[in-house]
């Protein structure tokens, strides 16, 4: 058994597993402040990192975590960072600069409840907006969703591997729950893992000879320490990552490469775990409130009525396209998150008023959703 | 015959222009810097230049042929931290300026400083704000009229090199443009310096500064650097009282302490050891 890969099956909480699958991804930089419920993540790394040739940091604060995990990763090295919603807070303008800067890394966001300092201990998934539109300026995230530890570790490699590949910051969206949760956790064979590596230009290219950002099919990242005299700016710049402030094309340019580079390969992004066949109404969730479709679909099976699951693994790029052929099959589509309905009005626009779009607003208690009510408002609903 | 400037084959090709306004301390900082990384005969591949936002950021981006990582504000140590650590073998220089890097970025500046961290940082102090206009900074002079502090600042400003020594940075020095050859010699130890060191400038910003607080033009304001500038080494011998206005200048600290980066590879070795 290798070091970096604990193959074999374990009894391992969300956090441990999250931290594992990085190192598995091949994470070798970690670079974080503690906080509440994320720290076993950061403990984790600073106990594996160095058995593998990796480093751990502890920085004064957020705001340097990523940062430094940022600089981390224009050496060449695969980096991560966890938090929870303040933190995230914290680190937004500088995800807004590896967005711009096209600078792979995994932010972990283990939720906690409510605005500000909040209950640090209790999962919400109050972040989910966040994610997508928290820093200023217009942007394309990926943010993963994983609803078990199993998902912990499959999805931190999954964070990983988009990262390398677009070029860009990936969020890993967990909460409380799935991230203190213990369960079985899979650690398979080396070769059963898939690993991506980002491209790097060909050695000997010089700066201004050749496109090293602002590519929507992702150009090769030069990395620092050979020779490519890299220019890294997060001003407005063109495809050699010349800065250039001044001509309105070049604004244009920039923002909708940037954009386009996670639009225009949504296809290789997108995420759902779909099983609607023959039902006439779906239940859509994310993350750990998945756990309470599975829950609600055993009820019903025992009064012989069958509910679909539409589950979205990856939140962020929206999957539009598949809510859109999902509305034209079904009648109703119920949505379950564990907010106040971060997701709804996106479900709503997808759907194009071809399906009943309902949403369950739970109470906020730190908790699932008490099945229940789901399964008396599917029963109402049912043809 | 065409004549070139000795430094230039360390300039980005293409980039030839200055964003500098005239008069500006960041050309004979941005020459002293070359001139040290010259004179020691470092390829310019062997480094990482980081610097954040304000004026003095611009002095490496884009201009050193380089690996240049020009940063968000006030986190040029903090992204620069990473940079090292994620390959210890590169020589990391930030260059920025006093906003970025002691007030908005003063937090990593001191931690960076207490990690001991192998960075050398050069901080161009112009004593306020540049590029937005001229608001007072946390290096402002006690009762000097800025754009914000139309009845005079009544804030004390910090005195770096001492922030830095506290912090426990193994090299400090100050100096001030006027003091270019001594500038030099002290970038030359502080890339050389194993650990966190620190050489804060002097620099005259003569359109926000000396335009608006009637300190004059930039070669005033370069002769007045020379007629405050007090060596450390006769501050002992002083009163307090005849330091009032003084810019005391030299090396603070040079000493030596366990360099983070040499600490980690020593627990490899360890943990290694302790595998078998």
């Amino acid at each position: 058994m290798s070091r970096r890969l604990l193959s074999g099956l374990h009894f391992m909480q969300g956090n441990v597993a999250c931290a594992e699958g990085a190192i598995a991804a091949g994470c070798t930089f970690f670079a974080g402040y503690p906080i509440t419920p994320a720290n076993e993540i950061a403990r984790r790394m600073a106990r594996r990192l160095p058995e593998v040739g990796g480093t751990y940091v502890q920085m004064e604060d957020e705001i340097g975590s990523i940062a430094a995990v940022i600089g981390a990763s224009w050496t060449g090295t695969k980096v991560m960072t966890a938090t929870s919603g303040p933190g995230i807070s914290l680190m937004l303008e500088n995800i807004g600069y590896a967005i711009a800067t096209e600078t792979p890394c995994v932010i972990v966001n283990v939720q906690r409840g409510a605005p500000s300092t909040g209950t640090p201990s209790l999962p919400l998934q109050g972040d989910v907006l966040q994610a997508r539109r928290g820093s200023h300026g217009e942007y394309e995230v990926i943010a993963l969703a994983p609803s078990s530890p199993q998902e912990m570790y499959d999805l931190s490699i999954e964070a990983f591997n988009l990262a390398e590949r677009f070029r860009t910051p990936v969020f890993l969206l967990a909460d409380a729950l799935v991230g203190h949760m213990r369960e079985a956790v899979l650690i398979p064979d080396p070769n059963r893992i898939n690993i991506v590596k980002r491209e790097i230009p060909t050695s000997g290219m010089k700066f201004g000879e050749y496109k090293s950002c602002l590519d929507e099919d992702v150009a090769p990242m030069p990395i620092f320490g050979h020779g490519f005299k890299s220019h890294v700016t997060a001003s407005t710049h063109d495809s050699f990552g010349k800065r250039n402030v001044t001509d309105p094309e070049a604004l244009d340019y920039y923002i909708r490469c940037l954009n386009n580079k996670i639009r225009k390969h949504k296809e290789e992004i997108v995420l759902v775990d779909s099983e609607v066949e023959g039902s006439e109404v779906v239940l859509i969730s994310y993350g750990s409130t998945y756990r309470v479709v599975r829950e609600v679909q055993k009820r019903l099976r025992e009064e012989k009525i069958e509910v679909g699951s539409f589950r979205l693994i990856s939140i962020w790029p929206f999957p539009q396209e598949q809510i859109k052929d999902l509305a034209r099959k079904v009648k109703t589509i119920i949505v379950l998150e564990n907010n106040l309905g971060q997701l709804v009005p996106y479900v709503e626009a997808a759907t194009e008023g071809k399906a009943e779009v309902v949403f369950l607003c739970p109470r906020l208690l730190g908790t699932l959703h008490n099945p229940d009510p789901i399964v008396k408002k599917i029963k109402k609903v049912m043809p | 015959m065409k004549v070139v400037h000795p430094l230039e084959k360390y300039i980005r090709p293409g980039f030839l222009s200055t964003t500098s306004c005239a008069g500006c301390g960041n050309g004979i900082i941005a020459q002293s810097v070359l001139r040290a990384i010259d004179e020691l005969k470092i390829k310019m591949d062997d480094f990482v230049f980081v610097s954040g936002i304000g004026c003095a950021a611009w002095i490496p981006s884009p201009f050193f042929n380089a690996d240049v990582l020009h940063t968000t504000h006030g986190r040029p140590i903090a992204f620069a931290t990473g940079v090292k650590l994620g390959n210890p073998k590169l020589k990391v220089m930030i260059i920025s300026g006093d906003g970025d890097l002691v007030a908005i970025g003063g937090n990593h500046f001191i931690h960076a400083a207490r990690r001991n961290l192998d960075l050398t940082v050069v901080c161009a102090n112009n004593g306020i704000y540049g590029m937005t206009g001229g608001q007072v900074a946390p290096t402002t002079p006690l009762g000097l009229e800025t754009t914000t502090t139309p009845y005079g600042n009544l804030e004390r400003p910090f005195d770096l090199c001492r922030l830095a020594q506290a912090a426990g940075a193994v090299y400090v020095a100050r100096w001030t443009t006027y003091h270019a050859r001594k500038l030099t010699q002290s970038v030359k130890k502080a890339i050389q310096k194993k650990g966190f060191s620190f050489i804060e400038v002097i620099s005259q910003c003569p359109v926000h500064f000396g335009r608006r607080t009637g300190a004059g033009d930039a070669v005033t304001m370069m002769k007045g650097y020379r007629q405050r500038s007090i060596d450390i080494g006769k501050v002992m011998k002083r009163g307090e009282q005849e330091l009032k206005g003084k810019i005391v200048v030299g090396e603070f600290v040079d000493r030596k302490d366990p360099e983070l980066c040499e600490e980690i590879a020593k627990m490899n070795q360890r943990l290694r050891w302790k595998r078998r």
